[in-house]
């Protein structure tokens, strides 16, 4: 079985704003750049857990509404002089699909080590 | 390619800095060589000063480290003065004969202290304070001994006064002047300074003139003889008085210098090819000696160096502080006076205070304080902007502390504060925090200490704490732009930008972005939401308001609580309810199983703890019985509050329930560059507490009485009066005019307490009284805006409107 899921369609997600997929208890933001990319993180700021998926959006950054920190949503890390990272997500768009990646190997697209 | 040569002369902090603002702009632009005379990488030669008084060491005053040159590729040769520069072949030389080439040079060879005249001058034993070497030399003599003499009782000679009495050594400090440090101080001022010195075991000959340093037997000086005859002991002679640009270089080279070599406002020198920066530098007809003017410069010449060819360097207002543990002083600007001046002074001998400032039109000109310096960023700030001080001349030398949110104006002295202590309370850090991370990281200003700690990035109103914690650590440093830029995407200030929205007719945030040249593709987080609402006060109807470029608040209509769930306020007018409403709260307070309700200081009920996706159906109830959207959650008007008035108070002299709904009716859904309260109270007894309003009421027999830019909050404002008006009508038009004055000239983000402040209140006076014509028309534009931004969001939204913002996606195993 393919692992890849299939979240929305491209309409439904606006230029400049994201998602929230939740899979069990976790919450994915899937967001969308003004460039079209599509980019997938764990919904949790690595600063205080904020949710990063109610931030603004700006090139591949997203500044989280709760204290202002940035996260490249490419490599899941924090822009300096913020440091910490989030999860990535696998994402790719067919069709006018959104889909993602969630089996657990695949999971963690990039190397971050999860806080609690 | 091969990539350009860029050559500096001088490893000093001007040109590093500028080499640091380059990397940051332009990384990988240019192959950097850099030659310094001195033996060190660069060090921030202002904690000379400590490290002489044994306070800091000189490892902990390096600023830039030898693996900092290797990481960044940068070609370093310490120990190598140059003494040619073959401006044909684009050559520069050392004096043991090693070879540069560049394409740009780049000259910051600082300055030369200024050894005076005379007989003796150049025995062992005399020597300047500018660098770690002269330290080093001072801290050896401290060591073997006593009589230390110091010429000169300007800044650097008291702070090397202090050094060595700190080492041990007897200390006297020779100032031809009547009094010290004269063209940073007056005499009063001066007077105190003096005497705390004095205790602390300094002495001091003033009106003296040096007349011949004597030789002794060893060879090494062994007094100092002055012109009236007088002669003192000396094995250690300090001259401090004064500095001259370092030109040699560049002169020997051809290129104009007078009295620096000058350069033009990108801080180009005469040959297009070689820059300069730092003390060495005339710009305009002035050389500076300070860091803050030469950090501005190294910015611009980065940028041209850069080629992005966009900034000029417009000269500086600089300020002074002394480096004396235990002394405070400040002194900036014309502190002296002339005819068209006034002076205003607060003495106070007993506790050692002292603090005058001089104003001239309405405007503070210079201040010089002593002891009790905590206001000086403040009275900086004022003087640096030209703001309007007419309204708070009368309490200006007793701080800032009774004036609004207008972000400076430290409540103590950091100093004394533990640690432990919150400073930035909306980030939660430090003094501890702010501290490691300024010593720890080497950061300079308060942009510095904000992406590395947060602190006073948010409410700003811990900005002056911040200030001065950086002042208490590393000295008086911060950079003084004359214009601050709305964000890092641009180099244009909130009024540049509002200009260009309204003048150029500018109407979506793509065209601001192109035509301001906006350095990033989608602005930032601090950006967006201003431009949005620049755009959408401007163009009412016909700009397209962007949710994606508003806080996540504005964007979902509900405060974000901690828990990542929302408050629901709904609208009630004036503060008034009944029985039908509240019954309809009660529903959906327990169909939607809110766990808490609250009154809310704003007179209406506050639900808290809703879903996010169940906002849209509570709503859709609310909506049915009559609510509207209360704004509690925008950068808009919130509420109005108002008190029992004439209908039942014995003491009301209006009819200020019936008024305030009025008003909210007038108000409601407008957008404006921060909250915004209203309140009417129906006598003078200001129940509903009008004058800590943005716009209150208060009415009185012959009418009412209309008051603005009052501010809750951390730091409380009352608000000024703007007129007395006699008809509701009236109370209409003026409100109306006053919010759009606010809304289409304020920066976003600025509260009306502050904007008040920095345009003056009569400034307001003559837009809303004296100019009839422009009131009506503020008034007419307000209610143009209203009939596009009174649509209830909350009704939309419960219809439809935006579904995908309140909606997650749920997939499951
Ligand atoms: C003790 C002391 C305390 C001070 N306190 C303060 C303060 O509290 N606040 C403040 O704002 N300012 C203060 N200053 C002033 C501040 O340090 C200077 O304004 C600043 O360092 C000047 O920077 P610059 O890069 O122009 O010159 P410098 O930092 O002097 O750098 C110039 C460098 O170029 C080198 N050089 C010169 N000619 C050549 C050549 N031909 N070839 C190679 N190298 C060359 C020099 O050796 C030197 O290292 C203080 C200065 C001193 C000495
Ligand atoms: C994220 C932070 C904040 C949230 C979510 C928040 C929310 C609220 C809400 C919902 C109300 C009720 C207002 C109404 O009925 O419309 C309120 C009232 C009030 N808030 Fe805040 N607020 C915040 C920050 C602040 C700050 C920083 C200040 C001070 C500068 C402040 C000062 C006040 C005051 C003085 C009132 C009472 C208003 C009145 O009596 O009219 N609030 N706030
Ligand atoms: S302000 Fe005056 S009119 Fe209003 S309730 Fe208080 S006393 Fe009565």
């Amino acid at each position: 079985m393919s692992d890849w899921i299939e979240v929305a369609k491209m309409e439904e997600l606006p230029r400049l704003s994201a998602r929230v997929v939740q899979f069990d208890t976790v919450k994915i933001a899937v967001f969308r750049t003004s460039q079209d990319a599509v980019l997938a993180v764990k919904d949790r700021c690595p600063h205080r857990g904020g949710p990063l998926s109610q931030g603004i959006v700006h090139g591949n950054l997203v500044t989280c509404p709760m204290h202002n920190w940035r996260i490249d949503l490419a490599t899941g890390e924090a822009v300096q002089p913020d440091q910490g990272c989030v999860r990535t997500y696998e994402t790719k768009v067919e069709d006018g699909r959104v889909y993602l990646r969630l089996s657990s190997a695949a999971a963690n697209a990039n190397s971050c080590v999860e806080h609690a | 390619m091969q990539k350009m040569k860029l050559v500096m002369v001088g490893n000093g902090m001007a040109g590093m800095r500028t080499i640091e603002e380059l990397l940051k702009i332009a990384p990988g632009l240019y192959d950097i060589t850099v030659f310094g005379a001195e033996l060190h990488p660069n060090y921030n030669r202002i904690l000379l000063s400590p490290v002489l008084a044994g306070e800091q060491t000189v490892q902990d005053i390096v600023l830039n480290s030898m693996d900092w040159y290797a990481e960044n590729g940068i070609h370093l040769h310490l120990g190598k003065k140059i003494d040619k520069i073959d401006r044909k072949n684009r050559v520069v030389e050392a004096e043991d004969g090693s070879r540069a080439e560049y394409d740009r040079l780049l000259l910051a060879t600082g300055s030369n202290p200024f050894m005076l005249p005379v007989p003796g001058a150049d025995l062992p034993g005399v020597i300047s304070f500018r660098d770690i070497a002269d330290v080093e030399a001072m801290i050896s003599a401290s060591a073997q001994y006593k009589h230390a003499v110091v010429i000169g009782g300007g800044l650097l000679g008291l702070e090397a006064a202090n050094g060595l009495k700190q080492r041990g050594m007897e200390v006297s400090v020779v100032h031809i002047a009547p009094w010290l440090m004269e063209r940073q101080l007056d005499e009063p001022a001066a007077r105190l300074l003096q005497k705390s010195l004095e205790d602390k075991g300094l002495k001091f000959l003033l009106q003296k003139q040096t007349a011949e340093l004597v030789r002794g037997e060893s060879g090494r000086v062994c007094a100092v003889n002055f012109k009236d005859g007088e002669s003192i002991p000396a094995d250690l002679v300090v001259m401090a008085v004064g500095i001259r640009p370092n030109t040699e270089l560049a002169e020997s080279a051809g290129i104009h210098c007078h009295r620096g070599i000058v350069v033009n406002d990108t801080m180009q020198t005469f040959d297009p090819r070689v820059y300069a920066v730092g003390e060495c530098v005339n710009h305009r007809g002035v050389a500076y000696g300070l860091v803050a003017p030469l950090f501005e410069q190294a910015k611009v010449a980065a940028n041209h160096l850069a080629e992005y060819g966009i900034s000029r360097y417009q000269g500086s207002v600089t300020s002074t502080k002394l480096k004396v543990t235990g002394i405070d002083l400040f002194s900036a600007g014309d502190f002296t006076g002339d005819e068209g001046t006034e002076s205003l002074v607060f003495s106070d001998p007993g506790s050692g205070d002292y603090k005058k400032v001089v104003i001239k039109d309405n405007k503070l000109v210079g201040a010089c304080l002593y002891g009790d310096t905590i206001n000086g960023a403040w009275y900086f700030d004022l003087l640096r902007e030209g703001t309007d001080i007419s309204q708070f001349r009368k309490t200006i030398l007793f701080g800032q502390h009774h004036l609004g949110d207008s972000g400076h104006g430290p409540a103590d002295h950091v100093a004394a504060l533990p640690d432990t202590a919150e400073i930035c309370g909306c980030n939660g850090v430090c003094k501890g925090d702010i501290v490691k991370a300024i010593v720890d990281k080497k950061l300079f200003t308060l942009d510095d200490v904000r992406a590395h700690t947060k602190a006073s990035s948010s409410c700003g109103s811990c900005t002056g704490l911040v200030e001065a914690l950086l002042a208490h650590t590393v000295g008086d440093y911060s950079v003084a732009p004359s214009k601050k830029p709305l964000c890092k995407c641009t180099e244009h200030s909130h009024d540049e930008v509002i200009a260009a929205i309204k003048d150029k007719g500018l109407k979506s945030m793509r065209a601001v972005f192109d035509f301001l040249e906006w350095k990033t593709p989608d602005g930032c987080a601090s950006c967006r939401p201003a431009l949005n609402y620049y755009l959408l006060a401007r163009w009412p109807g016909e700009y397209q308001d962007d949710k994606h470029s508003r806080f996540i608040n504005e964007r979902a209509h509900g405060n974000i609580q901690k828990d990542g769930s929302f408050s629901v306020v709904p609208r009630m007018w004036g503060g008034l309810t009944n029985p039908k409403e509240l019954r309809a709260i009660a529903d959906v307070a327990e169909k939607y199983r809110v766990p808490e309700v609250k009154v809310t200081g704003g007179q209406r009920i506050d639900l808290f703890g809703v879903k996010k996706e169940d906002l849209p159906l509570m709503w859709k109830d609310l909506s049915a019985a009559g609510f509207v959207s209360g704004h509690a959650y925008g950068k808009a008007l919130r509420t109005v509050k108002t008190c029992v008035g004439s209908q039942w108070c014995r003491f009301g002299t209006q009819d200020s329930t019936g008024l305030g709904v009025k008003l909210e009716q007038l108000t409601w859904g407008s957008w404006m560059p921060h909250k915004y309260k209203l309140a009417v109270s129906g006598c003078p007894r200001n129940c509903a507490e009008a004058t800590i309003k943005d716009f209150g009421v208060v009415c009185v027999d012959s009418g009412y009485e209309l008051h603005v830019g009052g501010n809750g909050g951390i730091k409380v404002r009352v608000t000024d009066l703007l007129c007395k008006v006699e008809t509701e009508e009236q109370v209409m038009e003026y409100c109306g005019a006053f919010a759009q004055l606010y809304r289409e000239e304020a920066h976003y983000l600025e509260r009306t307490a502050p904007w008040v402040e920095r345009v003056g209140l009569n400034y307001i006076k003559q837009r809303i009284l004296e100019d009839e014509k422009g009131r009506v028309e503020l008034n007419e534009r307000f209610k143009h805006g209203q009939r596009f931004a009174q649509i209830d969001p909350w009704k939309e939204r419960a219809e439809g409107v935006d579904a995908t913002e309140f909606q997650t996606i749920r997939i499951s195993a």
